[in-house]
């Protein structure tokens, strides 16, 4: 079972990125959109209306494939041509919207060009020109921007923004990379083994994860196990002691949950702190990783237990601040750490 | 230091790049121009049975007697009579004809193997170049006792009442089209299933999505995307047919002959070399624009990758 039991309300107008590891199903969900794979059970409503009879060619959405899928032995006008052509457009309407959608990806010039002849940016803007045309009620885009290199990909995903908001269509775009997804999506969609996890706005899905699962796909953090205190906002026994937190989970006092405190939250200091601060632990530190921007720590705390802290090197030598096998103190205050219960 | 490795690779490059020119002038060139020079002697009862035959030993007398003995008088015996005319006609009409059988029953079967899951596709490409484990004149034979008078072909359309008399195969231009495209059909099918088989399904999504019923996919984008192999197809078909000697032979009739059959008549029944070697020269002559074509083709397809 690739997809299971799987239920999405997706809005109009919307930008939803479908997030998962290779294999998630993620894929596979959105080739069912467009009719490529058939579901064995369930439904998939456009505008109520159910496409499960409805063979990929009728369907009033469009796919921009991972591997582009340009035609090789047409040009760039002819490919984005040819779904306009399937609709038996007069010709001097599919010139005039040819000539709209080239100008909006800022293809002027190279629509005599075949496929080949033309730079993988610009074959991947040829690709989405190709697809946005038919003006579909659903644009379907399976990791568009995969292949491009890492620079380009950083460009290319506000460009993606702002033509969303230009023409106004409902997005879904597939992606592995969860910068990606937080970047250009609305919403994001996390997906495992073929289930949603979680549905959120990127800010919710990475400030209030609902599991450990999705706390540690999006983004690092450090996870201290431990059960939950009588007064619900402390959590007893974790490999930093007791901690605690600022709000109360869902969870009876006693079972076992999960404090997660991303690594940019954690402070690191030379003196203990001033008492008051809610959560400090001692520990040394093992290794640096110093990455221009930020440098990641990983400190040692009791038990061996490791934990993960981001600095952003805001100081000309803010690397200097705290060096290997240093004595420090670790703190974060209570609002600081997610409770997870699962 | 890295100016004379370069160097060395270079050398080594051309060595390497010598070696099929070397093959083509050995076993294609030199053995051409021997056959144009007999094809500008005279027949002579003598061995070997043409003059005039170039004797070194003479000299600079025995060069201008050599030269001033060669002269253009087989190709003008090849126009003026219509036997050779029609035997050219007669061998492209087949070939032509032919490969279009060929083009229309080997694309399905290639398309039809390239579709099947990757592990069937060796079996099945197995079964295609199965007969060429047998000798072509053991099959060819075996066609001549298919289409007897009273063999199994005749045999099941009578069963089936499909004829009332048993027709003549044999020694028709039928049995000619029946041997070749069968012999010929492997040369067809391995570059069509090859263009096929590389054939990105991704487009043929991307063409659905598009709004393109499936019929239409295939004109639009698999026939395109499959011409390249269809010319090399066709070409590898076409090219050998024409010149095709031991299937009209033994399966067809003795009065219209394959221009193959003419160059054996020539050659073995009338010995005359050298009216032979006239009648093969414009045959290569012939076929070279074919050959050319097809050469562009793949150089621009070399291109492309």
């Amino acid at each position: 079972m690739v997809v299971d039991h799987l239920s999405l309300d997706i809005y109009e107008g919307e930008f939803f990125a479908l997030l998962g590891p290779s294999g998630c199903g993620k894929t596979t969900l959105l080739r069912m959109i467009a009719g490529f794979e058939r579901p064995h059970a369930g439904r998939i409503l456009l505008e109520g209306i159910d496409l499960a009879d409805v063979p990929p060619h009728r369907r009033p959405v469009n796919m921009m494939f991972q591997s582009y899928a340009l035609f090789p032995h047409l040009n760039v006008e002819a490919n984005i041509a040819f779904g306009l052509k399937q609709e038996g457009l007069a010709k001097r309407e599919i010139d005039r919207r040819v000539a709209d959608m080239v100008a909006l990806v800022k293809l002027e010039g190279f629509g005599g060009r075949k496929p080949h002849e033309l730079s993988g940016g610009q074959r991947q803007r040829v690709a989405l020109a190709r697809s946005l045309v038919k003006r579909p009620r659903v644009l379907l885009l399976d990791e568009p921007l995969a292949a491009l290199d890492k620079k380009l990909r950083g460009e290319t995903q506000f460009e993606l923004m702002e033509l969303q908001r230009k023409v106004g269509f409902t997005f879904i775009i597939v992606t592995h990379d969860q910068s990606e997804a937080m970047t250009v999506a609305d919403r994001i969609g996390v997906m495992d083994s073929g289930r949603l996890i979680q549905v959120a706005p990127p800010a919710a899905i990475y400030e209030q994860p609902n599991s450990r699962w999705v706390a540690d796909f999006i983004g690092d953090v450090n996870l201290f196990a431990g059960r939950l205190g009588d007064d619900g906002l402390s959590i007893e026994g974790t490999a930093a002691g007791r901690l605690r937190v600022a709000v109360k989970p869902d969870a009876e006092p006693g079972t076992m949950v999960w404090a997660a405190v991303r690594p940019e939250k954690v402070r690191i200091s030379r003196e203990p702190p001033r008492p008051g601060l809610d959560n400090c632990v001692a520990g040394s530190v093992v290794d640096i990783g110093y990455l221009g921007d930020v440098s990641i720590y990983k400190l040692r705390i009791r038990d061996g237990f490791q934990v993960k802290v981001v600095i952003a090197n805001v100081g000309g030598h803010a690397g200097r601040a705290v060096g290997f096998d240093d004595q420090v103190w670790l703190s974060w205050p209570a609002e600081a750490a997610i409770v997870l219960t699962r | 230091m890295p100016m004379k490795r370069q160097q060395q690779g270079s050398v080594l490059q051309r060595l390497v790049l010598c070696i099929p020119y070397a093959w083509l002038l050995v076993f294609f060139l030199v053995p051409f121009l021997i056959v144009l020079k007999i094809s500008l002697s005279q027949t002579a009862i003598a061995q070997p049975p043409y003059t005039p035959a170039f004797d070194l030993a003479a000299g600079w007398h025995g060069l201008v007697t050599f030269f001033s003995g060669l002269s253009l008088d087989n190709y003008g015996l090849i126009g003026s009579d219509p036997l050779y005319i029609l035997s050219y006609v007669k061998s492209v009409e087949i070939a032509a004809f032919s490969t279009l059988f060929l083009l229309v029953i080997g694309y399905p079967i290639a398309y039809a193997i390239a579709r099947t899951p990757r592990r069937a596709q060796a079996v099945l490409i197995v079964l295609v170049v199965l007969p060429f484990w047998t000798s072509l004149l053991i099959r060819i034979y075996a066609w001549m006792n298919i289409l007897q008078r009273d063999g199994p072909l005749n045999d099941v359309l009578m069963a089936l009442s499909i004829v009332k008399e048993p027709p003549a195969w044999l020694s028709t231009d039928s049995a000619i089209y029946i041997g070749i495209v069968y012999s010929y059909l492997p040369f067809m099918v391995l570059p069509l299933y090859a263009t096929l088989e590389k054939l990105d399904e991704s487009l043929l999504e991307a063409a659905a999505d598009l709004g393109c019923p499936r019929w239409k996919i295939f004109w639009l984008v698999t026939l395109p995307l499959s011409s390249s192999g269809m010319l090399a197809g066709v070409l590898l078909c076409f090219i050998p047919i024409v010149g095709e000697f031991v299937i009209p032979d033994l399966l067809g009739g003795s009065r219209s002959p394959m221009i193959g059959q003419t160059i054996w008549t020539e050659f073995f029944g009338n010995k005359d070399w050298p009216a032979a070697s006239a009648v093969a020269v414009l045959l290569v002559g012939l076929l070279v624009t074919p050959i050319v074509i097809y050469q562009n083709q793949a150089a621009r397809a070399v291109e492309r990758e």
